[in-house]
């Protein structure tokens, strides 16, 4: 594999991700030549060949969602960027807004042209600091240089973009949740049908798409849909951006071809665990995507089929890497007490099942769980599996009977002796 | 709230002309900035300035962990638990932060300098662990670096 890079093709320097540099590079060149030379519907053509599917969890491939905007249809549609990074374990997207915003930019603006956008949204977290101000600079340096505003670069051609700022709360970055918040709204996910592409942001279609999906499009426009089905495997092509931390010697997001193998991308392309210790586990893409072992990843490469055949899948590519001597049974804590504190409270099944797995944990970490709790844990993530109008509720269900399928004695040995079979600890220092 | 008025209107002009109550999350930032939290005057002056229903406002309010109804201390720290922050001494920190400032998460110091929280994945993994003081991040934390950054602002 020939590993291309598609996004992370430039040193980081103090201003590489500045509009001078970004067009040093041949920046804004593939939105010159799509409003000189391409109608929308080609623009929209190129990224349907491309064959992207999308990088924030889901998979679901760009083009089939676009297909269902009709852009002439004589309503307003709306596109907007998600970057709402909040899967924890994941921090690629921060990538591109600190070190590559104008390439964000520019595909959306070639998202727009296609789709007949008038007014984009780019929904960033609120907590991201510097994340912002490198986007909301790079805003105002495109608006300066006429790539937004009316008549953009003499074509007829006009679309205006507003960094919408979260306040604190994970399930915005569910697309829906997300649209409720841009609207100044609780961020409350919606019930499907209708799509967002059908009525979305105040009830008209609207495409979101992940922001390192996107930013995928200027390369797409610039090189062709065709090159970019090259990259990659065939039924998933590109290439991803994977954030790594937890034990690992470096940790940090990396740009792989789709389909990399999985055990050379932790051992060599990141140094292996942390401190040279062994392997117990890794998380794959969020939290929310099921844990695998260190025999599991032997025979997987980096891409969704692989992963499946194995129960788990690429998700956000936030791979979270832990090292032997981890008590598993506190590390579901710290995943339950996350669900429970973000749970939106709109569906029953999520609002109380997920105080119901904390307090069952947090029972179990003080010594006074019972043998039967183990069971407990899987029939309320089954509970939660497709009963909540969003994927919160499963997420937090694949979570735990991820970590029970594969580390079940460690709980039974910890609510039998009232104590961790690996003292309890959670942290690996680094200077071991 | 109303000297932001000016700015709000800058704001306004880049959102589809109906849209309204999508202003409400961006004022109620920028007057958190601006008072370091949001007063009842806030809340009615934006239902006369925005049109939205009071009820809207208080949800919102209630809904989005960082918005405050109240202030906090001079300094606010706050230090991220979830996984790969736990993985790399999170609980070390947020013990040693407790210790010297002498308050638990979610408390005040007595002189009204130090606000201590907890949060949940600050998306800042890779330099775990990370701490979020007056919303700048501080990467690979260690109790000498707390040590240093609390000297620096008592």
């Amino acid at each position: 594999m020939a590993n291309t890079k598609l996004l992370m093709t430039f040193p980081v320097t103090a201003s590489s991700h500045m509009l001078a540099a970004y067009r040093a590079r041949g920046g804004y060149g593939a939105l010159e030549k799509a409003l000189r030379e391409m109608k929308p519907e080609q623009v929209a053509a190129e990224v349907n060949a491309s064959g992207i599917q999308g990088r924030g969890g889901a998979a679901f491939p760009m083009g089939r969602k676009w297909a269902v905007v009709h852009p002439m249809d004589g309503q307003p549609h709306y596109l907007c960027a998600n970057a709402d990074e909040g899967e924890p374990g994941t921090f690629k997207d921060r990538w591109i807004l600190e070190y590559a915003p104008h390439l964000l930019l520019e595909s959306m603006l070639l998202a727009a042209y296609a789709l007949q956008v008038r007014h984009a949204f780019v929904y960033i977290r609120g907590e991201f600091d510097q994340p912002y101000r490198r986007l909301a600079a790079a805003v105002e340096e495109a608006y300066a240089a006429g790539y937004f505003g009316q008549r953009i670069l003499g074509s007829d051609f006009a679309c205006d973009l507003v960094v919408s700022r979260g306040a604190g709360s994970y399930v915005c970055g569910e697309a829906s949740a997300l649209l409720s918040s841009i609207e100044g709204k609780r961020g409350y996910p919606r019930n499907r049908p209708p799509r967002l592409t059908v009525r979305g942001l105040y009830q008209k279609p609207t495409v979101v798409n992940n922001v390192e999906t996107l930013s995928n499009i200027a390369w797409i426009v610039a090189n062709g849909g065709a090159a970019f089905s090259k990259v990659g495997m065939a039924k998933e092509p590109g290439t991803r951006l994977i954030s790594i931390s937890g034990h690992i010697e470096r940790p940090g997001v990396y740009e792989i071809e789709i389909g990399h193998p999985f055990a050379r991308f932790i051992y060599e392309d990141c140094g292996g665990v942390l401190g040279g210790r062994a392997l117990k586990g890794v998380i794959p893409g969020g939290i929310s995507t099921k844990i695998l072992t260190a025999s599991d990843i032997g025979p997987l490469t980096l891409d969704n089929a692989s992963l499946q055949t194995a129960g788990s899948s690429m998700g956000s590519g936030g791979m979270v890497v832990i090292a032997e001597g981890t008590c598993m049974v506190r590390l579901l804590q710290v995943l339950l007490r996350f669900y429970h504190h973000e749970s939106c409270g709109q569906c029953t099944p999520c609002r109380e099942g997920m105080g119901w797995l904390h307090r069952i944990i947090d029972r179990i970490v003080a010594g006074d769980g019972h043998p039967e709790d183990i069971e407990r844990l899987y029939q309320i993530s089954a509970w939660n599996d497709g009963t909540t109008i969003c994927g919160m509720g499963d997420a937090a269900g694949y979570a735990t009977s991820g970590i029970l399928n594969k580390f079940r004695d460690e709980f039974e040995y910890y609510i039998e002796h009232k104590r961790s079979r690996c003292n309890g600890t959670l942290e690996c220092p680094k200077s071991s | 709230m109303q000297h932001l008025i000016p700015e709000f209107e800058q704001l306004r002009k880049r959102y589809p002309a109906t849209f309204a109550s999508s202003l409400l999350l961006p004022c109620l930032h920028r007057i958190q900035e601006d008072r370091g939290y949001v007063a009842d005057s806030d809340i009615d002056g934006l239902v006369e300035y925005l049109g939205v229903p009071r009820i809207q406002i208080e949800e919102v309010l209630s809904f989005y962990g960082q918005l405050r109804r109240k202030p906090v201390g001079r300094c606010h720290i706050q230090a991220c638990r979830n996984l790969s922050c736990s993985l790399l001494g999170a609980e070390r920190i947020v013990d040693h932060l407790s210790r010297r400032l002498g308050i638990a998460p979610g408390q005040t110091t007595a002189d009204g300098r130090f606000t201590l929280s907890t949060v949940e994945c600050l998306a800042s993994c890779g330099t775990a662990p990370v701490v979020m003081v007056d919303g700048t991040y501080h990467e690979s934390m260690t109790p000498e670096k707390i040590d240093a950054l609390i000297e620096a602002r008592s």
